[in-house]
């Protein structure tokens, strides 16, 4: 059987064949689909019809593409992305125009060059699909679309058998395997940059999470948001769901429509004593974009690279653009600025002249049935919500220009943060110190992982009350009106049950798949220069220093490459036996001095060596005829034979040559 | 000698049984030629660098951007396409290039050749080879052996050695290449060229009888009738002048031409000019089947006829100084 391939004098200038080219195409396609998410719509359909016309073109018009069909081509996508953009540098138009030229790219993808310049740049694209999202389905999906990146490459390479495309895919599939050790060690031991070299990229989109502010109806984009805020596992038994508030902006002003945290709060931290059980927990909070850092209800002392602001809000010292993971322990029962100071008691009674007057009537009219009673007003505050014909519902109807007058008098309809509001603006009518708390409440716990899932729909708004010999107290109007959005292990905080689309069984799978996400985000994503120098860890390094991690690296990248050159220097011993045996005997004969020379036959070689050494005369004749009998008496050499042969000349032992 | 020139003539005679190949890149050696480690060398092509230093970019981009998926899958590429190096070392080590066979063919035509390779245990794709300006793509399956054609151009007669060969792969990414140079002691016959035109040999032997007609053109005797003759040979005119039948005796074999090719008998020529001209007169003669017998300066090749005699004096006149 004889393949003989056509001789071309110059291979690498020879067209790429038809199975090259749908490769490459089939790789662009995946390029475009990694990137679909952040592309505009109008882009992703107009780059696959692209991608389907070069296909056709070079199937049914092959050739070279003209110059009048390429230039308006790439000025089109080029008009088209500025325009839809404004511009045309940053990360989200620029990798728009870097996938929409890998597109256009097939259009010229005639030779070797091009295929592997478009190859090498499709990684490149590849990759970049991972800025806008590092969770594990992109990072699956973007692994997989290297496959038919690697096929396109080795496709390129002259004198190959025929294959079908799974016969192609499996060696590719396999190169990528036998790479997963070397890119773990790789992954585990590269220093990390413990600050970028360069500007890190801004957010071109903030993310939907907390604001700094609050007024009516900014929380309903968030409270329909199901995806992931932070993650949380306790070191023992989780608190119970009517403790899981975390808090993350104080807010002070109010401009009668308008609740803000302005920057927070600096001064001395507000006194805390612990009364009761304190929860010591880890957080791994999904990138923000911000500065500030959930904590439970209360933290007692900011981790590392934090501050405590003077109202007990945890402030990361750099943005958190990437996932964050941070240990703290909170007092779960507390008491908080048991002596409040003149400054803060007129910022805790703060209210715009001239608005909302009903409620202020309401307060004083509160205030002169109780007396000093403060916390008697604020359980009739809870009281007038429970009973006063109140209704939860993300879609209230919008409010006038009193609005807290419309929401308590008018509307009766509204979420968290038109509760909390109303209430801390009626306490502070009423003359009691308060604020408004936005942060997270609830989360799912998921027992299979042992954490506490809080998502962005937790999101939530309730107040603090200083009370007299107390402090700052927390009071929740919200569960007034909606007990079970807060008792529940709610999984979302819509009104009635949950939507057709979100079936139980749907939502409990969510829920497993978030154990995969959370050990992605734990494992991969937020492995930072911190862990890294925690690593070694187990074996009694408390913080390995970067030049430990390259010595590490450089260790084991000689190792695997010795583990590679094993296998790479190992051939498969070849003949039977008996033949074996005797490469073995004449290897070891030669370092005595008699070679065997590549014309000769086994007997001539052994009786040359029993002339060599005349006085093993009997036993290497004894041997070269058992090797003829073994070899040429028979079509099937007799096992029994072949071994006894193999252990003669395994025992031979050829006397020293004193020279 | 000083003794900074002895070391380093002792590192230079290490190397080179170290690294075989660095000698036998000069010298031929037999055949079979086995690839192995020592003999096999790889770097990386245009294309390795250029996506190693896109590599690195990913690498310093990830890292800067802390974005540890695409730290994971840069680190996974450039991982397979290190390990690519070994799949490629792998596709020539211990291959073996067995034989090599050869047809005679006259100085300016093209030889063709056919080469043989023996892949081992082990199947190997996309192997190339570059000899005498021209390449070769084939792929070799396990314990199969495969036989290359190709066709060498010669110029002059005598031995050709066969041209340095390299066997080489950029299997399977096109990142690294691997080759090794083959070169071995194998040579080719290249018989002379002929002249295109020129005269007769001269022969003082044939020039006595010129005139005498040529052989099988007359019949050559007659004879006295014998039971079982065919008729038609019988000489009926003649025959009716004698008592008894005569029979033309066509049997006999007619007498053949001798040509005695003699190096002395040109004169005035440079030696090229009369291994030409005796090589046509040989090819003349053996396609005519005549006897011939050849008298060369150093030796002499006594009549005969034959595709035996013709390639002795073929070889003969091939190696002519």
């Amino acid at each position: 059987m004889n393949f003989l391939y056509a001789l071309t004098h110059k291979v690498r200038e020879a067209p790429i064949s038809a199975g090259t080219f749908n490769l490459v195409c089939i790789t662009m396609a995946c390029v475009v689909a990694v990137h679909a998410s952040h592309l505009p719509i109008w882009l992703t359909l107009l780059l696959g019809f692209a991608l389907l016309a070069s296909h056709w073109r070079r199937r049914h018009r092959p050739g070279k593409t003209p110059m009048w069909l390429k230039l308006p081509l790439t000025l089109g996508l080029l008009a088209g992305i500025v325009v839809w953009y404004g511009n045309l540098f940053g990360r989200e138009p620029g990798s728009a125009f870097a996938v929409g030229l890998l597109v256009l790219k097939t259009f010229e993808c005639e030779t070797v060059r091009d295929v592997r310049v478009a190859v090498a740049f499709a990684c490149f694209a590849l990759m970049a699909a991972l800025l806008s999202d590092q969770g594990l389905v992109v990072t699956v999906a973007v692994a997989l679309a290297i496959v038919p990146a690697l096929m396109s490459l080795r496709s390129l390479e002259p004198g190959q058998a025929q294959r079908t495309i799974t016969q192609a895919a499996l060696p590719a599939l396999g190169l990528l395997a036998a790479a997963v050790p070397l890119a773990l060690l790789a992954f585990l031991f590269v220093p990390r940059l413990s600050e970028p070299l360069w500007g890190a990229p801004a957010a071109d989109t903030a993310k939907p999470g907390l604001s700094s502010s609050m007024s009516p109806g900014d929380l309903t984009e968030l409270l329909t948001d199901d995806s992931a805020a932070m993650r949380v596992s306790f070191d023992g038994v989780a608190p119970g769901p009517d403790q899981r508030y975390f808090r993350a902006f104080v807010m002070w002003n109010f401009d009668g429509r308008r609740w803000d945290h302005g920057y927070g709060r600096r001064g001395e931290v507000a006194g805390l004593l612990p009364q009761g059980p304190v929860a010591t927990y880890e957080i791994t909070l999904e990138a923000t974009h911000r500065r500030t850092l959930p904590a439970l209800d209360v933290p007692m002392a900011a981790p590392e690279g934090a501050r405590l602001s003077a109202d007990r809000e945890l402030s990361s010292n750099d943005r958190i653009d990437d996932v964050r993971r941070y240990r703290l322990s909170s007092a779960l029962g507390y008491g908080l600025q048991a002596d409040l100071d003149e400054n803060t008691r007129r910022l805790g009674l703060q209210l715009p002249p001239n608005f909302d007057p009903r409620a202020r009537a309401l307060a004083q009219q509160w205030r002169l049935t109780f007396g000093q009673n403060d916390e008697g007003i604020a359980r009739a505050a809870l009281g007038l919500f429970h009973d006063g014909g109140f209704r939860y519902t993300l879609a209230p109807a919008p409010l006038g220009r009193d609005s807290i007058d419309d929401f308590l008098f008018n509307t009766h309809e509204g979420f968290c943060e038109h509760y909390a509001s109303a209430f801390t603006f009626l306490m502070r009518a009423a003359g009691i110190p308060a604020r408004v708390v936005t942060g997270y409440q609830g989360g799912f716990y998921n027992r299979l992982g042992q954490y506490l899932l809080v998502r962005q729909s937790n999101a939530h708004a309730w107040s603090e009350v200083w009370l007299a010999g107390r402090g700052w107290v927390r009071f929740d109007p919200t569960g007034a009106v909606r007990p079970e959005r807060i008792a529940a292990d709610g999984t979302s905080a819509g009104d009635g049950s949950g939507p057709w689309y979100q079936p139980a069984w749907l939502q409990a799978a969510r829920n497993r798949w978030d154990i995969v996400n959370r050990l992605w985000a734990q494992g991969v994503t937020g492995f930072d220069a911190l862990r890294q120098r925690s690593l070694l860890q187990p074996f009694g390094v408390r913080e390995a220093p970067p030049s430990m991690l390259v010595t590490i690296l450089a260790s084991g990248i000689c190792l695997l490459a010795a583990i590679g050159l094993g296998w790479a220097l190992y051939r498969r011993p070849e003949g039977d036996v008996a033949q074996r045996a005797l490469a073995r005997l004449k290897a070891r004969l030669e370092r005595r001095g008699l070679a065997s020379r590549a014309s000769e036959a086994p007997g001539h070689y052994f009786s040359r060596a029993a002339r060599f050494w005349p006085s093993q005369r009997k036993e290497l004749e004894s041997l070269g005829t058992l090797y003829n009998h073994l070899t040429y008496a028979r079509s099937e050499p007799a096992p029994e034979l072949a071994r006894r042969f193999a252990r003669m000349a395994r025992e031979f032992r050829p006397p020293r040559v004193v020279k | 000698m000083t003794r900074v020139a002895r070391a380093w003539s002792a590192v230079l005679r290490r190397a080179e049984r170290r690294l075989p190949s660095l000698t036998r890149l000069r010298s031929p050696e037999a055949l079979p030629i086995v690839l192995h480690r020592r003999r096999i060398y790889i770097v990386p092509t245009g294309f390795g660098l250029g996506f190693t230093v896109l590599l690195a970019v990913m690498v310093l981009g990830a890292l800067n951007y802390s974005n540890n998926s695409a730290l994971l899958l840069t680190c996974l590429v450039g991982a397979a396409a290190a390990g690519s190096m070994l799949v490629a070392f792998r596709t020539l080590d211990g291959i073996a290039l067995t034989a090599i066979r050869a047809q005679t063919v006259v100085a300016g035509e093209d030889v063709p050749l056919t080469i043989d390779i023996a892949p081992g245990k082990r199947t190997r794709s996309s192997l190339q080879m570059d000899v005498a300006g021209r390449r070769l793509a084939f792929a070799v399956v396990s314990d199969v052996s495969v036989t290359l054609e190709l066709a060498l151009p010669t110029e002059q007669r005598g031995y050709m050695a066969m041209p340095r060969m390299r066997l080489f792969t950029t299997w399977p990414l096109g990142m690294f290449r691997a080759w090794s140079w083959l070169h071995p002691e194998h040579k080719v016959l290249v018989y002379p060229r002929a002249e295109a035109f020129g005269p007769p040999p001269r022969d003082p032997s044939l020039d006595a009888d010129r005139g005498r007609p040529h052989p099988g053109d007359e019949p050559a005797a007659l004879r006295m009738y014998r039971p079982g003759d065919p008729r038609r040979q019988i000489a009926w005119k003649l025959s009716a002048r004698h008592e008894f039948l005569l029979v033309k005796d066509m049997e006999q074999p007619a007498p053949e031409a001798e040509w005695q090719l003699s190096w002395q008998s040109m004169h005035g020529m440079d030696n090229e000019s009369r291994i030409a001209r005796l090589a046509r007169w040989v090819n003349e003669a053996h396609l005519a089947g005549y006897r011939w017998s050849l008298a060369l300066p150093d030796r002499l090749f006594d009549v005969a006829q034959g595709d035996e005699h013709f390639h002795r004096c073929m070889t003969a006149l091939a190696l002519q100084p």
